[in-house]
């Protein structure tokens, strides 16, 4: 079930060799600065058209729920839908090679020349920004995924049970996810699907 | 001496904590690199964090360093595996049996209680790193000039965090 389908397989669309989805995600590895679900988006549902719209959203809902960075969550599951295990793993090595590969040489040479005064203040710049690009993240995420005004109460709880009360992450993530999982319950009585 | 183990188990513990962003586990990350096994120190995890940004594909192969720095190339490639083994499984299993999960009333429940957390661990993340990061008028000030202009108009992140690293050179260098 899990062997490797060659590129002759039935659906035209979707049809896709080990080989050709290393390529993909290798070349949106290499290229997607700034950020990967765009350049998956653009890759996978319209140049490849390898999954559509729908799916690709749905995928990305997965992922987010999921633990696991979105982009080697992507990967793998849409590796597993074009060829099974073998079409995961080669997405997966596809995505993470080229930043590992540059991140190994970013470590030599940052161990070597990390001190230099013209590297550390440009770090101390790099990394004042990268606090700025991850409160943006924190925006439009809670723009986006937070349906109830009490999501903010659980927001704040995890964030003082981590910094205020150190929690270790995982105590702050089953205890005050339970709590909102279980306030999200879903509806006892069976009515009409609600609007959302 | 031999790092590797810890970088095994440290790296596979971290990538379960990776709920909704690598950030999430930045709070544990910190405890167990800097003040547990001592691979390197707090301003180094935050500018390797900080400089991982700039590199295309996903957002912490940063890990890869801290991997090579504790054991070689060799800790550099368990390191890998290490943190995105795990979730990669998990997320193979899922894969296969999202469609029966399809019809689970708690399906919804779930995906929408661990949204506030999931945010609030990246937020708590995020505050760990601002104290180390974020030291006076000139750091803050870049800060939030990236937050709102990532707010306010469609740019390419990488650019602006590239951007910071200009400005540092010439507000910190003297």
């Amino acid at each position: 079930m899990t062997a490797p389908q060659t590129a002759a397989a039935a659906t035209p669309k979707a049809a896709a060799s080990i080989w050709d989805i290393f390529l993909e995600f290798l070349t949106i590895g290499a290229t997607s600065f700034g950020g990967v679900v765009p350049y998956l988006r653009s890759s996978l549902v319209t140049k490849r058209q390898w999954i559509d719209d729908k799916e690709f959203v749905e995928m990305l809902s997965i992922s987010q729920s999921l633990p696991g960075l979105n982009a080697t969550n992507m990967a793998v599951l849409v590796g597993e839908k074009l060829c099974g295990l073998m079409g995961s793993i080669a997405a997966i090595l596809g995505i993470c090679l080229p930043g590992g590969i540059l991140m190994y040489a970013v470590g030599i040479f940052y161990h070597l020349h990390g001190d230099h005064p013209w590297t550390t203040a440009a770090l101390k710049g790099v990394a004042a920004a990268a606090v700025g690009l991850i409160m943006s993240t924190v925006v439009s995420l809670s723009k986006r995924a937070l349906s109830h005004k009490f999501d903010f109460f659980f927001m704040a709880a995890t964030v003082l049970a981590v910094n205020r009360l150190h929690w270790s992450v995982p105590r702050a993530l089953i205890v005050v996810g339970i709590l909102a999982i279980l306030f999200h319950h879903p509806p006892r009585a069976k009515r009409v699907s609600h609007s959302r | 001496m031999n790092q590797i183990p810890a970088l095994a188990r440290v790296f596979a513990y971290l990538s379960l904590l990776t709920v909704g962003g690598g950030m999430a586990a930045f709070p544990e990350m910190k405890i167990l690199t800097v003040d547990v096994h001592k691979w390197l120190t707090f301003p180094q995890l935050i500018h390797l964090y900080s400089v991982g940004q700039m590199a295309p594909g996903p957002n912490m192969m940063m890990i890869v360093s801290i991997g090579e720095w504790a054991g070689g190339l060799l800790g550099a490639i368990v390191t890998l595996i290490a943190f995105f083994g795990p979730t990669a499984l998990l997320a193979f299993v899922v894969a296969r049996s999202w469609k029966k999960l399809e019809k689970w009333p708690w399906r919804n429940s779930i995906q929408q209680g661990l949204a506030p957390v999931s945010i609030g661990l990246l937020l708590a993340g995020c505050f760990t790193m601002a104290k180390g990061a974020v030291t006076g008028l000139e750091t803050g000030a870049i800060a939030v000039g990236v937050l709102l202009m990532l707010l306010q108009y469609k740019i390419n992140p990488a650019l602006l965090v590239l951007a910071g690293a200009v400005i540092g050179v010439l507000s910190f260098t003297h």
